[in-house]
């Protein structure tokens, strides 16, 4: 990273710090609590389908299975957020292993409709769970420290945060330049010597359980789990994300989730047709700018710099 | 001189047609084998049969004296195995240097490894400059392979297929589509590899093929038809009809 990327980086953190004591309200709270889950949620599938170069059309199945995990336990009587917390990531990984030890024999559209279709299965699954609310979802009472909209804040940042920062450090390491290339050229990889479906199996059993933890914390947020978290709506929800943030750059998760969002938000503020108004921002980025916001904004950065040497 | 590479009785069919037809060949350890014949021969069918990417119906594969028939591609490569493409195949978006530091990556251990930075590992990129310099791209480390010239993206084909440290390099056509400049460089080079390397080389280039080859093994409708020393596969008459022919006559 530049020294200004530091700068902005720091900035924004700063910022995200302040913002449980600067907000007038809960709701810019839980707002901000949601762009954080959000950013998890939507980097995790960047890292399979940007990096990877899995287009996976079923990755909220481990973000509603993350949040079912901890609602069934609480409602059991298993509240404690290490147990619930570390057997939904460790159940979503475990998912992720199965769902992708199959999917990854296929390619292009039929790994598409293969992760799609496990999705489903599991949406139904929870839709006919009757004693876990069924189709109306259901209701959980977090533990108290969790109950607290700013202390949950900070513990999502935090989790974010540290997630973030796995991610990156994964991007530059052997395993992340294996995985990207394989993305570029699995054939040469194949002849290089690579066993090329180990290191996609991995890279999607990480980006599995990685929203299955964002599908904790969402749980958390809402107190409450519903089997629309894994809808094949919600999933594709996380791929208008990923592009519309930028399919494999870094920050292409988290900037696509947060725009994403907001837009919903506003646009969900003045119009029930807000979709068609997302549904339009996501046409300008594909038809113009295919490297999402994040592409859009380096090569911005890169005609500044040039005019400014050009000067 | 024992074979590192022999083939026994191999038959790959496609639907109706008999690429591979009881094919048998066996490279010996040290020497530059060819395989020639005319297209639709089955020369690629065969290379990817040897290579791990095409399942043989039947037969045998042995890489010294292992049996590899149904090992899957990248093992064989850690036997010491490795190929080139006829049709370039290298990483278009990554620089020199970067597509061979995945080669060295490849054969330095396991990549299961998320936390230290490539950049970090020196060894990587003194082994990756190496070979740059070794198949002639040193002054073009940090250019993208997409940028490189066609014949310097063959030499960079080559080049990643010797990350590996092979044993036994498959060249699959390093001559096509070349220039004669480009091509007399690729000749050189193979000619350096051999110091150190068995190669099996499939090529159109017959001018190549006699100066280069050991033995050379001829490979028509999915069969050897002959198998010997230049001048013995010159002279044969079933080579000349089948497939010299016309070249010797014109």
């Amino acid at each position: 990273m530049t020294r200004a990327q530091m700068l902005i980086l720091g900035v924004i953190t700063l910022g995200l710090i302040l913002v449980p004591v600067l907000a007038a309200n809960n709701f810019t709270i839980k707002l901000f609590s949601r762009l954080l889950i959000f950013a998890l949620a939507a980097s995790s599938l960047n890292l399979v389908l940007g990096y990877g170069g899995m287009v996976s059309f079923g990755h909220a199945a481990y973000f509603g299975v993350g949040g079912y995990v901890v609602g069934i336990l609480t409602v059991s009587g298993i509240a404690s957020p290490f147990i619930t917390w570390t057997l939904a990531v460790l159940l979503c990984a475990l998912l992720a292993a199965l769902i992708g030890a199959i999917s990854l024999r296929t390619r292009g559209v039929y790994f598409i409709m293969i992760t799609l279709a496990f999705a489903q299965m599991l949406f139904f699954v929870f839709v006919s769970l009757r004693q876990y609310g069924g189709a109306d979802g259901l209701p959980i009472r977090p533990p108290d420290p969790l109950r607290d909209g700013r202390t949950l804040y900070y513990i999502i940042l935090v989790t974010l945060g540290i997630c973030l920062f796995l991610l990156w450090r994964i991007k530059e390491s052997r395993f992340g330049r294996a995985v990207q290339a394989i993305k570029e050229n699995e054939s040469r990889m194949m002849a290089l010597g690579y066993p090329v479906f180990r290191y996609q199996l991995v890279c999607f059993i990480i980006g599995g359980a990685l929203a299955g933890l964002a599908g904790v914390l969402n749980a958390n947020l809402n107190a409450f789990i519903s089997p629309n978290a894994l809808a094949w709506s919600q999933s594709g929800q996380f791929m208008m994300m990923v592009i519309l943030g930028g399919v494999g750059r870094f920050w292409g998760g988290a900037l696509g989730a947060v725009v994403f969002i907001l837009l919903e938000t506003w646009l969900g503020s003045l119009t029930i047709h807000w979709q068609l108004g997302v549904g339009a921002a996501l046409l300008i980025i594909v038809l113009f700018a295919p490297g999402g916001l994040v592409g859009l904004v380096s090569s911005a950065n890169a005609w500044l710099i040039k005019r400014r040497a050009a000067a | 001189m024992s074979a590192l590479l022999d083939i026994q009785g191999l038959f790959k069919r496609f639907g109706g047609l008999v690429a591979t037809n009881d094919c048998a060949l066996d490279v010996r350890a040290g020497e530059l084998h060819a395989l020639i014949g005319p297209n639709g021969a089955g020369k690629t069918t065969l290379i990817g049969q040897i290579a791990g990417v095409i399942k043989p119906d039947s037969g045998r594969i042995r890489l010294d004296g292992v049996n590899i028939t149904y090992l899957p591609p990248h093992r064989r490569v850690r036997m010491g195995l490795a190929r080139t493409y006829q049709i370039t195949n290298v990483f278009k978006k990554y620089s020199v240097l970067d597509n061979l530091a995945l080669g060295v990556q490849a054969r330095d251990g396991h990549s299961f490894r998320f936390w230290r930075p490539v950049r970090a590992e020196r060894h990587l990129w003194d082994q990756a400059a190496e070979i740059a310099e070794r198949v002639g791209l040193g002054v073009r480390q940090d250019v993208l392979a997409g940028a490189l010239a066609h014949g310097e993206q063959r030499q960079l084909e080559v080049g990643l297929a010797l990350t590996s440290r092979p044993r036994l390099l498959l060249l699959d056509e390093p001559l096509a589509g070349m220039g004669a400049d480009e091509a007399g460089r690729m000749v050189d080079l193979i000619r350096r590899l051999r110091a150190d390397l068995t190669i099996l080389l499939v090529e159109h280039d017959m001018d190549a093929v006699f100066q280069l080859a050991d033995r050379i093994s001829v490979l028509v409708y999915g069969r050897i038809i002959a198998s010997g020393a230049p001048e013995a596969i010159r002279a044969n008459p079933d080579v000349q009809t089948a497939y010299l022919g016309d070249e010797v006559r014109a």
